[in-house]
C-alpha cells in the first residue's frame, strides 16, 4: 500500500514536470506577451524596457531555466497582469471552483443514483424511458446553453434565484466558503446545477447498465432464495456492486468538473479558477497559465489515487501493490 | 406413507417471448416425502432447474407459472405474493445453485451474506447471528470458522464456496432443500465429499432434498427415488433402483446406455440420435418421438398418457422398452 502510494507520488512528479514544459513552451510559441503588458502608443525605448523587466529578451530556453529556479526556491512566477504571486491567485480562486465542483458532484449522485436505480431494475417501466430519454437530452445540450436557459427561467422568468455571483462567504477554517449561508446556497444552485446535469445523465447511465447487469447475476438470485428484503438485495448487494464503476468514473469526472467548470463560471460570473484561466490565456499571462496547468494536474493525480484507495475499499478482490500486475 | 413435504401437481411455468411460447415446464408432477431424495434428471433445456426455480417462486418475467399447483407441508405457494413467498424462502424452502463461484456476492464478506440469511428471518442480534453462522460453518467442514467468517469469497476455493452456500442453505433447517446442479462445477474428488457431506445433513436435521442433476452416476449414490424430464414434462419416476436397473422409457434407457462405465470396453457405446427440442416448437405427439427407435406410429397422435405402476412407478410412453432389452 506505501509501495503503490510512492510510486504513484512518483509519477505524478513526472506527469508535473512534463505539463509544465509543455505549457511553458506552447505559451511561449502563442505569442508576445509584452503587447498585451505595454499601452498602444508605447515607444520602442518603452517596450525594450518592459522586456527586460519580465526577462523576455531572454532567449527561450534561458527563461525556462530561470524559470525551474524559481520553482526550485518554492517561487512559481509573478501574474505579469496582476503583479501577484500565480499560484497565490490561483489558490485564493480554488476554494470558489471546488466548492462549485463539489456541489456539482453531490448533485449528480444524488439525482442520478437513484434515477438510474429506477431505471435499472425497472427497465420496461414507463419513467424508466422518461428518465433515460431526459438523459439523452443532459448529453446532449450544450452546457452554455443550459445556463443561459436556467438563468432565463429561475432567475428572469421566476425571479427564484439570483443569476450571478457567490453570494456572501464567509471563512471557516481558513477557506472562503459560501456553504453556510442559504443566501450561499441560493447563489450555487444554479451554477452547480448546470454544471451537474452532464455527469447525471452519466451516472444515470452508469448506474442503470450496471444495476440491469448486476440483477441477473447468481448472488442476487441467491440472496432472493435466502429470503432477503428487496430493500437489503438493492441497496447492499446490487449497490455495492455498481458502486465499483461509478466511483471510478466520478473520481475522474471530478477532475474534468474542476477543470472545465470555465463555461459555467464564465455564464454565471462564479468567481472561480477557470474564469482567472480564461482571463490568462487572453492577456498570454505564462505564469498564471502554468500556474493553473499544475494546480489541476497535481488535483487530477490526487483524486486518481483517492479513487484507486476507494476501489479497494470497496472491491476485496483488488489489492494495491507497488509491482504493476 | 406420510404426508409429502413437496407436492407438485401439474405444473406449468411457460415463457412469453417474442419468438412465442417456450412451455418450459408442462404438466409436470411428483411428490417428495420428509427427508427423502429426488434426483431430478434431464438434459440441458429439459426443464429441470425451471421446475427449481418454480418452487422456489423465483420465475421472473417474460415467464410465468401459468397453471397447476405447488404444496410445501399442505400449503399452497402458487398464487402466493412476493412478500409471502419471501418468508419462506430460506426459511422452509432454500436452494443451492449450481456456480458456487457466482452465487456468492464478491463484495460481501461472509459473515455479511451468513448473518443476513438468518436474521431475515428471526429478529436476533449481530451477535447471536454470528454465532450462528459460525456453527453452520462448522457443520459443513470449514476450518476454523470463526476465522474464515470475515474472509471473502474470492479467498476461498469452489468447494469451500459451495460448502457455505449449503451452510446458508441449512441455516435455519428448511424442510426442502433444491439443489441445482451443486456439483457440476466442482472436480469429481469434491465433488463426492460434498455429496456425502450433504447427504449426513440432510439425514441428520431431516431434510429433503430435490437434486437436480444430469449426472446419473450421482442420482446413483445419492437419491431414494429418480425423475427423467424431457422437454418439460417428467417421462418416467420411480425408485432409484428400478428405474436404473430396468428403464421402461426408451429415453431413460439411452440416458443408462450412453454412461461408459456400464459399457464393454471396446465397444461401441450407445448413444441417443438428435438433439433435445426446440421447446417453442415440440411436435405434436410424444416429444421424444423423432428421436426414439421404439417410436411407432400412434407415438405421433398425441402426448403419451402417464402409465402407473407399483411403489410410485410412473412413465410416459405407449411402446415402452421391454424387460429382456433393458436389462
Amino acid at each position: 500500500m506505501l509501495a503503490f502510494v510512492i510510486r504513484r507520488l512518483a509519477q505524478a512528479f513526472f506527469v508535473v514536470v512534463a505539463m509544465v514544459v509543455l505549457v511553458f513552451f506552447g505559451t511561449y510559441v502563442i505569442g508576445d506577451p509584452v503587447w498585451m503588458m505595454v499601452p498602444g502608443d508605447a515607444t520602442q525605448e518603452q517596450v525594450e524596457e518592459v522586456r527586460r523587466t519580465f526577462g523576455f529578451d531572454q532567449p527561450v530556453y534561458m527563461q525556462f531555466l530561470t524559470f525551474l529556479g524559481d520553482v526550485l526556491r518554492g517561487e512559481f512566477g509573478r501574474s505579469y497582469v496582476h503583479g501577484s504571486s500565480a499560484i497565490g491567485l490561483i489558490l485564493d480562486r480554488m476554494p470558489a471552483t471546488l466548492e462549485l465542483a463539489l456541489a456539482a458532484l453531490v448533485l449528480a449522485i444524488v439525482i442520478g443514483l437513484p434515477l438510474g436505480l429506477f431505471a435499472g431494475l425497472k427497465p420496461d417501466h414507463p419513467a424508466s424511458r422518461g428518465i433515460m430519454a431526459v438523459s439523452i437530452l443532459g448529453f446532449s445540450l450544450p452546457t452554455f446553453w443550459v445556463g443561459l436557459m436556467l438563468i432565463m427561467l429561475f432567475s428572469v422568468m421566476l425571479g427564484w434565484l439570483p443569476a450571478t455571483g457567490r453570494g456572501p462567504t464567509m471563512v471557516i477554517l481558513g477557506i472562503e466558503t459560501s456553504l453556510f449561508s442559504l443566501e450561499g446556497w441560493r447563489h450555487l444552485f444554479l451554477p452547480a446545477l448546470n454544471l451537474a446535469l452532464l455527469k447525471i445523465s452519466l451516472v444515470i447511465r452508469l448506474t442503470r447498465s450496471g444495476a440491469r447487469e448486476a440483477s441477473l447475476q447468481d448472488y442476487v438470485k441467491f440472496a432472493r432464495a435466502k429470503g432477503l428484503s428487496p430493500r437489503r438485495i438493492i441497496g447492499v448487494h446490487i449497490l455495492k456492486n455498481i458502486m465499483i464503476p461509478i466511483v471510478t468514473v466520478l473520481g475522474l469526472e471530478f477532475g474534468s468538473l474542476v477543470a472545465f467548470s470555465v463555461v459555467t463560471e464564465t455564464i454565471f460570473a462564479w468567481p472561480g479558477m477557470g474564469k482567472l484561466l480564461l482571463e490568462a490565456i487572453q492577456r498570454l499571462d505564462r505564469p498564471l497559465i502554468v500556474g493553473y496547468v499544475m494546480v489541476v494536474v497535481l488535483l487530477f493525480v490526487t483524486i486518481n489515487l483517492i479513487v484507486d484507495i476507494l476501489y479497494s475499499a470497496l472491491d476485496p478482490r483488488v489489492r494495491l501493490t507497488g509491482s504493476q500486475s | 406413507m406420510a404426508e409429502p413435504v413437496l407436492a407438485v401437481d401439474n405444473l406449468a411455468t411457460h415463457f412469453f417471448t417474442r419468438d412465442g411460447v417456450v412451455k418450459s415446464v408442462d404438466g409436470v408432477s411428483f411428490t417428495v416425502a420428509p427427508g427423502e431424495v429426488l434426483g431430478l434428471v434431464g438434459e440441458s433445456g429439459s426443464g429441470k432447474s425451471v421446475t427449481g426455480f418454480s418452487i422456489m417462486g423465483l420465475i421472473d418475467p417474460p415467464g410465468r407459472i401459468v397453471s397447476g399447483s405447488i404444496r410445501l407441508k399442505g400449503e399452497e405457494l402458487v398464487g402466493r405474493t412476493e412478500a409471502e413467498m419471501r418468508a419462506v424462502r430460506g426459511r422452509s424452502l432454500a436452494m443451492i445453485f449450481q456456480d458456487p463461484m457466482m452465487t456468492l456476492n464478491p463484495v460481501l464478506r461472509i459473515d455479511t451474506q451468513m448473518m443476513e440469511a438468518v436474521q431475515a428471518h428471526e429478529k436476533v442480534s449481530d451477535k447471536a447471528a454470528r454465532d450462528r453462522a459460525v456453527q453452520a460453518l462448522a457443520q459443513v467442514g470449514i476450518p476454523s470458522p470463526e476465522e474464515r467468517l470475515s474472509a471473502y469469497p474470492h479467498q476461498f476455493s469452489g468447494g469451500m464456496r459451495q460448502r457455505v452456500a449449503i451452510a446458508i442453505a441449512l441455516i435455519h433447517r428448511p424442510a426442502l432443500i433444491i439443489a441445482d446442479e451443486p456439483t457440476t462445477a466442482l472436480d469429481v474428488t469434491i465433488q463426492s465429499q460434498i455429496l456425502a457431506e450433504v447427504q449426513k445433513l440432510c439425514a441428520e436435521s431431516g431434510t429433503a432434498l430435490v437434486w437436480i442433476t444430469h449426472d446419473l452416476a450421482v442420482v446413483a449414490g445419492l437419491a431414494d427415488r429418480v425423475a427423467v424430464m424431457y422437454a418439460g414434462r417428467i417421462v418416467e419416476q420411480g425408485l432409484v433402483d428400478h428405474v436404473l436397473d430396468r428403464p421402461l422409457h426408451p429415453y431413460t434407457h439411452g440416458l443408462i446406455g450412453s454412461v461408459p462405465g456400464e459399457a464393454m470396453p471396446g465397444k461401441r457405446l450407445m448413444q441417443i440420435p438428435g438433439s433435445t427440442p426446440s421447446l417453442g416448437r415440440l411436435p405434436p405427439g410424444c416429444a421424444f418421438e423423432p428421436r426414439c427407435s421404439r417410436a411407432v406410429e400412434t407415438c405421433r397422435a398425441g402426448a403419451p398418457p402417464l402409465a402407473q405402476g407399483s411403489q410410485g412407478r410412473a412413465y410416459r410412453c405407449i411402446n415402452p422398452v421391454p424387460a429382456e432389452e433393458a436389462a
